[in-house]
């Protein structure tokens, strides 16, 4: 169970931070078709800055002294990075869709395409392979929160809470809530979530009343691209061994999922992310998935092909929305470049 | 008025041209300046390497190898032609799925899932009719059009559930290909019923299927071998430009191509206007699909390319190349001939570039991204220039729009053909 649990948040954060990057684009009227685009370019900047830290030896210190305050320290940097870059790369596709009102999808796939291409390209550039990764040691060893952080002993058990909610998790995980949780306030209860919300819905409304349409729309996708950014680096930190390959295997894209399944709420958005996470949980981990702790893996044993279970997280997501996209409300406005003279 | 109508028109055309032209230069510029600055930034280049990728990004496609000193080589190179043409005959058609959709207002993102489920349903067709008792052209015949099928299957899911469920295109397009990803390795994984189809021959190999000429299927040369030596090239560029011809009729001179355009122009107004927008949004699907699983047959076909099926981690290139592709010929089938051409000039240039210089190919995708994020603004100039065009006839003659549906029904080809 508590692997289940671990393993489920580890798939539903970075997602469900992702789906709201979507939200707060869509919101204030940007479809941001690029989600997976950022992530893949967030990913590359952190593991990018990861890697020269590293190489630079500026925390080496603290890793041998086992200074696990610098080390996470260390961490939150990346995640900062990955998230700045982010915002700045989203910058491409509000220029191009706020100053030159051009097709937002196109746009966002132009950027699907950009990522990719220029990540790879340096990659193989700096690091002479396909795959970028740490300089020395692994995640784990690094930026994975022990119980030996805590004065337990290796044989001491920590309970359950502990065992499944401190030990062998990642930090990045809780900093993702709990930024879900501030930046959903942020949408819901201000002043700036307002007007934000307002421009997606009647952007010449919003303007009547003297709200900037454009600039919101800025916020709007920068802070979309700024959680993708940072959503993408989580996702490689805690999936993939904070290594950058240039893909994050669609993920960008089933957020999207999640974003329209939540119906572009916050509180949905997260249900959502938690049932998409375990799905690809167990598509992930079918093998060792002891549900019930007797001994016995049940998914494995069941026979079922290993293809079915990685199939599992996309038609479950096709098979959801042909239940609730008619149901399904999204922005108004969305996709809609802002015309000054439009009535 | 008719006159001025098609001078217009042609305007129009040699606008789109233009702007295409446009987005093509500043691509490759961009993309010789990120080559100038890597080489600049990284001691180990030097300015001789970095001058060597400048020249490749723009003519690669005529290198000929490096001579005796070392310097690169530039000539006519029939092998390099011939490749070009025949990695642009899946290029050209799943360009065309791409714009078929588009015409019909939908985004077909899901062309590497389609062109998958036509790579295996060709692959399993070719491989697994004897050729001893059924005639090898034949078996030819029935994969492509296997192929085809299984592609415009795999279009029609995103189709429905977009017509009946209103589900987003986009999604439904990129879970299918997840799923189509899934599927076919399973199809060919171990334990599996097509096992058999691994080969097992040349045991350097993981993870491959048999090419199809060891079953004696193989596209005709049609002659184009003597014309560029030493190339894959093969009949199936032909093939897939009398495709593009027929789609060019199909989309502006048949009546469902008519309808096609209108449900995309309007769905609510086609559906006032008593088409039948549900069938056309899957039908457009189901013919996007068959593009692209035709490019798919066509590509394996040849007989001498091989199918890596382990690719449920990843989806095939050329299914995304088909919406640059598409773009830049803004939709028009007979454009994408040769946008699909330079795509794959493009490809060759990445070849050249891994081949003779320390930079990677992987410089030629980000071309392309940028020369697709420059047309999503040249669709917007467009539709600037027809919409201030449509302002400049009201203007002109203030005739009662209202009266006249025969009027609002020459309104709407006019637009098609604007766009076209």
């Amino acid at each position: 169970m508590t692997f289940l649990i671990q393993q489920t948040l580890i798939y539903a954060v970075p997602l469900m931070i992702v789906a709201l990057a979507g939200v707060f684009a869509e919101r204030s009227g940007i479809i941001n078709l690029a989600l997976e685009g950022i992530m893949i370019f967030g990913a590359f900047a952190g593991v990018l800055f990861v890697n020269l830290t590293q190489q630079a030896g500026v925390f080496d210190a603290a890793k041998a002294n086992d200074n696990y305050l610098a080390l996470q320290g260390f961490m939150l940097l990346a995640m900062l990075v990955a998230a700045i870059l982010g915002a700045l790369f989203s910058l491409l596709l509000s220029f191009a869709s706020v100053n030159l009102k051009a097709d937002q999808t196109i746009g966002g796939t132009a950027l699907n395409l950009m990522a990719p291409a220029l990540v790879l390209f340096f990659i193989r550039i700096v690091a002479n392979q396909n795959t970028l990764q740490m300089y020395t040691g692994d995640a784990a060893s690094w930026f994975m929160i022990k119980k030996s952080m805590f004065g337990y002993g290796r044989n001491d058990d920590m309970g359950f809470f502990g065992s499944t909610f401190i030990d062998k998790t990642y930090l990045a995980t809780y900093i993702c809530i709990i930024l879900f949780v501030v930046l959903s306030i942020l949408l819901y209860k201000t002043r700036f979530g307002l007007r934000l919300r307002s421009c997606g819905e009647n952007p010449q409304a919003a303007d009547s009343l003297g709200i900037n349409v454009y600039k919101m729309r800025y916020a709007g996708t920068t802070i979309s691209g700024a959680l993708a950014g940072m959503g993408g680096f989580v996702y490689a930190l805690t999936t993939a061994n904070c290594a950058s390959t240039g893909e994050v295997a669609g993920f960008g894209f089933l957020a999207l999922a999640v974003m329209i399944f939540g119906n572009w709420k916050p509180l949905n958005i997260a249900g959502a992310a938690l049932l998409f996470g375990l799905f690809k949980c167990i598509a992930a981990s079918y093998t060792s998935i002891d549900i019930n702790g007797d001994g016995v893996f049940l998914l494995a044993q069941l026979g079922i092909s290993p293809h079915i279970y990685r199939m599992l997280p996309y038609l479950v997501t096709l098979v959801v929305l042909a239940f609730t996209s008619k149901k399904s409300r999204a922005p108004k406005a969305e996709g809609i470049p802002y015309d000054k003279g439009k009535r | 008025m008719k006159e001025k109508l098609s001078i217009l028109w042609g305007k129009d055309g040699t606008k789109s041209v233009l702007a295409s032209l446009i987005s093509i230069v500043i691509g490759m510029a961009v993309g010789a300046l990120i080559v100038v600055l890597v080489g600049l930034l990284n001691p180990s280049m030097g300015l001789g390497t970095m001058w060597e990728g400048v020249r490749l990004v723009f003519g690669g496609l005529f290198s000929t190898g490096r001579d005796a000193a070392g310097q690169l080589t530039f000539g006519f190179n029939p092998t390099n032609i011939g490749n070009m043409l025949f990695r642009a005959t899946p290029l050209i058609l799943t360009g065309l799925s791409v714009a078929v959709a588009y015409k019909t207002g939908l985004f077909n993102i899901g062309a590497p899932g389609q062109y998958l489920m036509g790579t295996a349903a060709t692959l399993i067709l070719a491989l697994s009719i004897p050729t001893e008792t059924v005639p090898a052209p034949l078996v030819w015949v029935i994969a492509f059009a296997g192929g085809s099928l299984a592609g415009a299957v795999w279009g029609c899911i995103p189709g429905l559930v977009k017509a009946f469920l209103n589900i987003n295109e986009v999604l439904a397009c990129i879970m299918t290909n997840w799923i189509a990803a899934n599927l076919v390795t399973w199809m060919f994984d171990r334990g599996s019923l097509f096992e058999n189809l691994q080969n097992t021959v040349e045991n350097t190999k993981t993870a491959y299927i048999y090419k199809t000429s060891f079953n004696g299927v193989e596209t005709s040369k049609m002659g184009l071998d003597l014309i560029f030596p030493n190339s894959q090239v093969n009949g199936g560029i032909l093939i897939a430009i009398v495709i593009a011809i027929l789609m060019y009729i199909l989309m502006n001179k048949t009546t469902l191509g008519y309808e096609l355009k209108a449900c995309g122009a309007n769905r609510h107004a086609a559906r006032y206007a008593g088409i039948s927008d549900k069938r056309n949004i899957v039908l457009s699907m189901a013919i996007a699909g068959a593009l692209s699983g035709a490019a798919a047959s066509l590509y394996y076909l040849a007989g001498n390319t091989e199918f890596f099926w382990s690719t449920y981690q990843s989806l095939p290139a050329t299914g995304f190349n088909g919406i640059p592709v598409a773009l830049l010929a803004v939709c028009n089938p007979i454009g994408v001939i040769f946008t699909g051409c330079f795509m794959s000039m493009l490809d060759i240039v990445g070849l050249q570039l891994t081949n003779l210089t320390a930079y990677n190919e992987y410089i030629t995708d980000v071309i392309i991204s940028i020369i697709v994020y420059l047309s999503a603004f040249s669709l917007v100039i467009k539709l600037a220039i027809s919409g201030s065009h449509r302002k400049h006839r009201k203007a002109a003659e203030p005739a009662p729009v209202s009266t006249a549906p025969p009027d609002g029904g020459d309104g709407t080809p006019e637009k098609g053909g604007e766009q076209a």
